[in-house]
């Protein structure tokens, strides 16, 4: 079987929709490893990529004013069970344009791999982009991810970001997202993540209110089982009038796990406004009675409560 | 038939005593109404029928079918039959109206249901059971989850409030609907327009019923206020 054949049937396990790669009118991206192995451009949309030593460097580009209607599809794997990705990638949306990206990094039998992911993107002025990450692993726990991103949003620009690991271990997760908006820009970023056994998650989410009027959102959904540790940090700045941000931060805990928030506000402008909420701890008792007087018995209904907040 | 027996029922929480001797039985498909003024100790009675954590009577015995049912966690009495409708119905992240409803049984028909409790099951299915629901939508939700589960005995702690004035007659329904299934309705109600469509009502003060029978005397006799500042002697009437 080829790398490609055997990442997509990966993909296909994994929930994803093999028929995108025949598809001319989705753009897409398919790197094994250091291996690209298979990408297109859509009108307006440009992909373009190369091999590095490590990894592969992706460069993004979608033209002013133009608007993607069908999603693009990024998958990101190692099918092995040792090896180092650093993927590299420069994303750019001009003025008025906007795109939906699905990624989908798929590492079924890591024992030893390191996915590094640097990305600086550039939302322009009244440009619309939507990040979806959701990552599938297998049962060994060898794996780190290290994601990392560097973000501004321009006037009037609208990002939002999905990062979800839920399938399999997590292993280490290392989360580094910062988010700037400028004037009336919109931003939002959430995560949501199981930990299991020893798996070690930090996830750590900034937004930079610094133009007038502009909003943040950053939510996380965590829930520890067994001796998973996590540590969240949401850190909100308000530097502008009219600027409103929420950091909302649940953490659900099982047995021996360790939890951790720790929300940081900042705030330089009087007319700025930032809240936060953090909710740390066992599953909801009420919750817990309700579904066990519907005829759940406690453990379905821990499972129906936690996959609920990580949906 | 006698469905659920309370004999001799006390229950204290940090040295306070809420419920104090209270006896209460009722039968197969009855509808028994639980009045008292805020506070008596109806939603305590309530997890104490239904098994809540650190629900348990520090005397007296909780009958269910004819077996003891003390002991038993929530989950075992629900499987026994019984179920209940909170008075202010816990939200949930991520779950939508239709998974809710079908929690338990796959096959039953969640559209269904919520048109029992006058919920427009189209604008309603798709729904999160969060906090994007108005107080009075969530409880309908509510009520119709039970329903779908069709118990032998629902406890319903004030099914009526946060319901608007107009659509009372929606609870009635619901109501009836137990009631054609056979079951028995253990109904907290403030309404008396919702006491009299019982088949039995019981007044509660000073953790214990000082008045069971007929619904509407019973309704007169509180409000009649004769238990309002009750020490004991005033409902030394039963
Ligand atoms: N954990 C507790 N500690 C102290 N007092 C408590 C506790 N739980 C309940 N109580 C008291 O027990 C009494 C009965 O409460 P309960 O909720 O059963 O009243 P209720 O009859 O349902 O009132 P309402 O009509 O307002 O719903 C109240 O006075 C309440 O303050
Ligand atoms: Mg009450």
């Amino acid at each position: 079987m080829s790398d490609l054949d055997a990442l997509m049937k990966a993909f296909g396990e994994a929930g994803g929709d093999k028929a995108i790669l025949e598809n001319n009118e989705i753009a897409h991206l398919v790197a094994s490893g250091h291996k690209l192995l298979s990408m297109k451009s859509v009108g307006g949309l440009e992909v373009d990529a190369k091999e590095t030593l490590t990894g592969i460097s992706v460069r993004v580009t979608v033209k002013e004013v133009v608007r993607i209607k069908n999603p693009a599809h990024l998958c990101f794997g190692v099918l092995h069970n040792k090896g180092t990705q650093r993927i590299k990638m420069d994303v750019k949306l001009e003025k008025d344009s906007s795109a939906h990206f699905i990624a989908h990094c798929i590492f079924p039998k890591a024992e030893k791999i390191r996915h590094i992911m640097d990305a600086v993107v550039e939302v322009g002025e009244g440009a619309e982009m939507r990040y979806s990450e959701t990552h599938f692993h297998g049962l060994y726990g060898g794996i780190e991810v290290v994601p990392k991103s560097v973000v501004t949003v321009a006037r009037n620009g609208r990002y939002f970001t999905d990062f979800t690991l839920t399938t399999g271990r997590v292993g280490k997760l290392d989360i580094d997202y910062s988010v700037e908006a400028g004037e009336n820009a919109v931003t939002e970023l959430t995560a949501r993540v199981f930990g299991h056994a020893n798996d070690a998650i930090k996830i750590k989410e900034k937004v930079v209110l610094a133009g007038e009027n502009s909003r943040g959102l950053i939510k996380t959904r965590v829930a520890l089982e067994d001796e998973a540790e996590a540590e969240v940090t949401g850190i909100t700045e308000g530097n502008a009038a009219g600027a409103r941000g929420h950091v909302d931060c649940m953490e659900i805990v099982k047995d021996n796990a360790v939890a951790k928030a720790i929300p940081i506000v900042n705030v330089t402008n009087p007319l700025a406004k930032v809240t936060h909420e953090a909710a740390i701890g066992s599953v909801d008792k009420r919750q817990m009675e309700t579904l066990m007087a519907h005829g759940l018995t406690p453990e379905e209904a821990v499972d129906v409560i936690v996959k609920g907040i990580l949906k | 038939m006698t469905l659920l027996e309370l004999k001799d029922i006390s229950y204290k929480v940090t040295g306070k005593e809420i419920l104090s001797g209270l006896s209460l039985s009722i039968g197969t498909g009855e509808v028994h109404a639980l009045l008292g003024t805020n506070g008596t100790g109806k939603s305590t009675l309530a997890y104490l029928v239904m098994g809540c954590e650190g629900y348990r009577p520090s005397s007296g015995e909780i009958m269910f079918a004819g077996e003891l049912i003390n002991s038993l966690k929530i989950h075992e009495r629900a499987k026994l039959g019984i179920t209940m409708a909170w008075q202010e119905p816990v939200r949930f992240e991520g779950i939508a109206v239709r998974d809710y409803l079908v929690l338990k049984d796959k096959n039953i028909d969640p559209a269904h249901y919520l048109e029992m409790v006058g919920l427009h099951s189209e604008l309603y299915l798709h729904r999160m059971v969060d906090k994007s629901l108005s107080g009075g939508e969530r409880k309908r939700i509510e009520l119709a989850s039970i329903l779908a589960l069709s118990p032998k005995l629902a406890i319903l702690d004030e099914p009526d409030s946060g319901i608007d004035m107009l659509s009372t007659q929606d609870i009635v329904n619901v109501i009836s609907a137990f009631k054609n299934n056979s079951a028995s309705v253990l109904l907290i109600t403030h309404r008396e327009e919702i006491v009299l469509i019982a088949d039995k009502a019981s007044q509660i003060c000073n953790g214990r019923v000082v008045c069971s029978g007929d619904p509407e005397k019973v309704a007169e006799y509180y409000k009649a206020r004769k238990c309002l500042v009750c020490d004991g002697e005033v409902c030394a009437y039963v």
